[in-house]
């Protein structure tokens, strides 16, 4: 190999070029480099993704052999004051350098073309999910199945799904690594993103677009079923609901004000033992009476008009160290007025100063 | 003196090439720091230029460190989640506004005069503004520490940029950032455009020019063609933010979608603002190095201004996972990937230029072989994320953030140290450590590959960018630690130089006027070069004058119209 490199550089350098390209391949093809495949467009995804690859390696390969070779083998020796050769271009060459990428990346802009088209083709019946953002939670609702809401994604398994996401506040971005697509939530505009789930398992709903200082949490839990899980799910949830509500007017608050503080997506920021939340982005709320009785009193308030005022305008009076302009503003027209007051006396309850 | 005949001729036909200067009154030459502040020369600013910048280079580099620290290992409690954010904003707008876009504007303030044989820029006192406009951006930016810095990232997209969201000063610090900074580029591009275009040496013809000369005037016009629209975009931010408007707020009627449109109308031709230039320093640098003409000169040249013209029309591969009509992002799919054509042209051209060459392994060339190398990486990432369905997968991971620093570290950076090494002997007089040069280069390469190729690996498994932290289940530690022992050998890497800049200012090796055999007219002069850079300027004849110039001493005749050596270093 060495003499033949230096006896015909262009030929050893092809040689040893191709044989690196095969290797170069076989890595990039081994390597497993996305998570699972969890919906019918991943397959898709991963193949033009090897694609890719496969065109990728033998430029690179090519690149680095010319320079490599080029500074080993063309090194002036110390002392030697001598010229390169006096080449100054050769049309041929730039011809052939112009039209090989050209049609490469033409193919490419084919190929993905046709990927694009197939992902995005027409779909039979499918299952509507209202995705909606906010800072930094994720609620769905299927309004098709007596208009159930979570704060987990469930999807049956080989159903076409139609996510429509909006945000509440900023931008968000929908994403499911496993489904190997995202999509922006934009204020004022609906996003449609189509796809269907094909791998029962549980995965994460995350976002990836700066959202504010909750952005690296701002995490939910998707889980793929059965169809007739889904379908148990749906009525358990829709079950929940009625009794959630009954739950309320009939006293068990506890249960009531814990579920709207995990719904309304309190538990992003605000640490509270009782709901299992544990993210310091707002203040802590473990010792809220305290604090309530403190603070209302600096602004000739009950504790529970306290509390209510910061969850209706969170700026009006700022805890010490918290700035304002994070906790988003518009509690007051997500919640009713009486699920506010459950969530109030839930918060005013389990954050009695006995608990550690 | 003794005077000979031929000295007394040689001396007459010099004053015959000056121009006649008419003074009106004499003002004293200021002394010490006053000089600097007042200078209009193109060299002191130049200085002044590289100097500010790489401050702000190394502000921008701890900034990174603490970044990765940060994110070293799984649930990290070294910043608050807020101080990240300003972080991750100061660090990418430090670097992009305050390091390599005005270090170009540095390099092109010392050297594009003295490359084309001109003995100031066209606009000097305009000149001295762009610095200023540049420092006063930069101190009404870090000034935001005091209160609170901005947390919307270097995009700063709307609505989270908004009032409603970041009431603090910290967004207004960063449009105000934008607003002088951009004033100061628009001046200076305006400033190298007419220079370039009128103050040529005789007989360089546009088939002449220096290819660095092409890359800067590229620059300066794609700086004219996108910075209006950031200037707009952050004046309506503003007018948002205070006076009450609702252009990017969707509930009073404004459209969110109105910011990322301007915003990459003027962002990705600023990725080419960025890189141009260091395409072009490589384009000086491989064939003095490779003592060999560049490799398809005129090729080049058309790829650079093709590369500009293309990169006003792909802006949208930056909004793919937007709600747009799909025939929309089509065509900037196909745009995009046609860009990568005039690309390839150039990286094929440089390594053809090392090709038979008789190359001198010197610093500047280790920075220049390395670029098209670590820049090819970087561009197949780019064709690879305007695949869009690929994208989708991709968008905002921090496969994004390896795509950008191998184009804009790889790239640019790497092409800055090229000029660096490559140029401070000119302007200092004095050779930088070779020795210490191929260390820290080799530190720098080692750390810089570390760091951002398993970055790849990581956002291919989900890791989204601008996270302050990741649970210990997501399975990103590795990578992450990986990442971080390579930024702080990075760090040691740059700081190396910095040392051997700082050594070598006053202990260097005298450098001579053209230690490297320079193919172009800044080595024609003295090293630091006089006030008024030439004496005389020769007559150019090929993209090589200097070339020409040392061929023709060897045959001992003087060259026709000029004389070979300055004449101002003293008879
Ligand atoms: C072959 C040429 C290139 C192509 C096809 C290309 C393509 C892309 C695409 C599609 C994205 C968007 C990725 C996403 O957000 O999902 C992107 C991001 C980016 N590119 Fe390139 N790129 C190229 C060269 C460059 C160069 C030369 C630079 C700078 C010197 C550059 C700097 C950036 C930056 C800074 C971003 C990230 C912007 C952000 O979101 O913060 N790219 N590139
Ligand atoms: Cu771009």
């Amino acid at each position: 190999m060495g003499r033949l490199l230096r006896k015909r550089p262009a030929l050893g350098m092809a040689l040893l070029s191709g044989v690196s390209t095969a290797v170069g391949i076989v890595i990039v093809l081994a390597i497993d480099w996305f998570p699972v495949q969890a919906s019918t467009a991943s397959p898709q995804i991963d193949t033009l993704w090897d694609v890719l690859m496969i065109a990728s390696v033998p430029v690179f390969v090519l690149v680095m052999a010319v320079a490599l070779y080029s500074v080993f083998a063309f090194r002036a020796e110390p002392g030697d004051l001598s010229d390169g050769e006096p080449i100054h271009g050769n049309t041929r060459l730039e011809v052939i350098w112009v039209t090989i990428p050209f049609i490469m990346v033409s193919a490419l802009a084919v190929y993905g073309w046709i990927v694009l088209d197939d992902i995005e083709a027409k779909q039979t019946d499918p299952l509507i999910v209202n995705v909606t953002g906010q800072q930094f939670a994720w609620r769905f609702d299927y309004p098709d199945e007596g208009k159930v809401k979570s704060t987990e994604l469930v999807l049956p398994e080989d159903r076409d799904v139609e996510f429509r996401v909006n945000t509440d506040d900023v931008l968000h971005d929908f994403w499911v690594p496993e489904f190997r697509l995202k999509t922006d939530a934009v204020p004022g505009l609906t996003t449609k993103i189509r796809l269907k789930p094909s791998r029962i398992g549980e995965y994460d709903v995350v976002c990836a677009e700066l959202c504010g200082l909750g952005h690296a949490t701002m995490r939910s839990a998707v889980r793929v079923v059965t169809p007739e899980d889904f379908d148990a799910w749906i009525a358990k949830e829709q079950q929940s609901e009625t009794d959630g509500g009954a739950a309320a007017a009939g006293g068990d608050e506890a249960a009531a004000g814990k579920q709207l503080f995990t719904e309304t997506g309190c538990n992003a920021c605000h640490t509270l033992a009782d709901a299992e939340s544990a993210s310091a982005i707002g203040p802590g709320l473990d010792e809220l009476s305290a604090d309530a009785e403190k603070y209302g009193e600096q602004n000739d308030q009950s504790p529970e008009e306290y509390v209510k005022t910061s969850i209706t305008e969170p700026d009006a009076f700022l805890v010490p160290d918290f700035n304002a302009g994070i906790m988003p503003a518009d509690y007051a027209e997500q919640l009713s007025p009486e699920e506010l007051d459950t969530l109030v006396k839930y918060l005013l309850s389990v954050s009695g100063e006995e608990k550690p | 003196m003794a005077t000979t005949p031929e000295h007394a001729a040689r001396i007459s036909r010099l004053q015959q090439a000056r121009p006649e200067v008419v003074m009106h009154g004499l003002r004293e030459e200021p002394r010490g720091w006053l000089a600097w502040l007042t200078t209009t020369d193109h060299k002191r600013i130049g200085i002044m230029y590289l100097f500010a910048t790489f401050l702000f280079f190394i502000l921008g580099g701890v900034e990174a460190l603490l970044i990765r620290l940060q994110l070293a290992v799984p649930d990290g409690t070294l910043v608050t989640p807020e101080t990240y954010n300003g972080l991750v904003s100061m660090h990418g707008t430090t670097m992009i506004f305050l390091f390599v876009v005005p270090v170009w504007a540095g390099f092109a303030n010392y050297f594009v005069p003295l490359m084309i044989g001109a003995r100031d820029m066209a606009f000097p006192r305009l000149n001295a503004l762009s610095f200023w406009l540049l420092a006063f951006g930069g101190i009404a930016f870090y000034g935001s520490l005091f209160f609170e810095p901005p947390g919307a990232g270097w995009t700063s997209y709307a609505p989270l940029s908004d009032d409603a969201y970041l009431p603090g000063g910290g967004v207004d610090a960063w449009i105000f950032l934008i607003h002088l900074t951009g004033l100061s580029s628009l001046v200076g591009a305006i400033n190298f455009i007419a220079t370039i275009h009128n103050m040529r040496a005789r007989g360089m013809g546009w088939g002449r020019m220096p290819l660095f000369v092409w890359s800067i005037l590229t620059y300066s016009y794609l700086l004219v063609a996108a910075l209006p629209a950031i200037a707009a975009a952050v004046t309506m931010l503003l007018t948002d933010r205070h006076f009450g408007t609702d252009f990017f707020d969707a509930n009073g009627g404004g459209d969110p979608m109105l910011w990322q449109h301007l915003f990459w109308f003027f962002g990705h031709p600023e990725v080419y603002i960025m890189i141009l230039p260091a395409f072009g320093i490589i384009s000086e640098i491989l064939p003095v190095f490779a003592r060999k003409p560049i490799f398809g000169y005129k090729a080049i040249a058309a790829a650079t201004v093709a590369i500009a013209f293309l990169g006003l029309l792909v802006w949208a591969h930056h909004m793919f996972t937007t709600p747009t009509s799909t025939v929309v992002l089509v065509f900037f799919m196909m745009s995009s990937f046609l860009i990568a054509v005039p690309t390839g042209i150039k990286i094929f051209n440089w390594i053809a230029t090392l090709w038979r060459g008789s190359i001198m392994m010197k610093t500047p060339l280790y920075f220049a072989a390395a670029l098209p190398a670590l820049f090819v990486i970087g561009g197949i990432s780019g064709v690879i994320l305007a695949v869009f369905p690929v994208d989708w997968q991709l968008h905002d991971t921090y496969f994004v953030v390896a795509h950008i620093h191998y184009v804009l570290f790889g790239g640019s950076v790497f092409g800055i140290f090229a000029g660096l090494y490559y140029w401070f002997p000119k302007m200092s007089g004095r050779m930088l450590s070779e020795g210490l040069g191929k260390a820290s280069f080799w530190v720098m390469f080692v750390g810089f590959n570390l760091t951002f190729l398993v970055q790849h690996s990581a956002g291919l498994s989900g890791m989204p960018r601008r996270i302050y932290d990741y649970p210990e289940s997501a399975g990103w530690w590795g990578f992450n630690l990986a990442s971080t022992i390579g930024s702080f050998l990075l760090g040691i890497g740059v700081m190396m130089s910095v040392v051997n800049v700082i050594v070598s200012i006053k202990k260097g090796q005298k450098a001579g006027n053209d230690p490297w055999k320079g193919n172009t007219l800044e080595w024609f002069t003295q090293s630091p070069p006089p006030e008024n850079n030439f004496d005389v300027v020769p007559r150019v004849r090929s993209v090589e004058p200097m070339k020409d110039i040392r061929r023709e001493v060897m045959k001992g005749a003087e060259p026709a119209g000029t004389v070979a050596q300055p004449v101002a270093s003293g008879t």
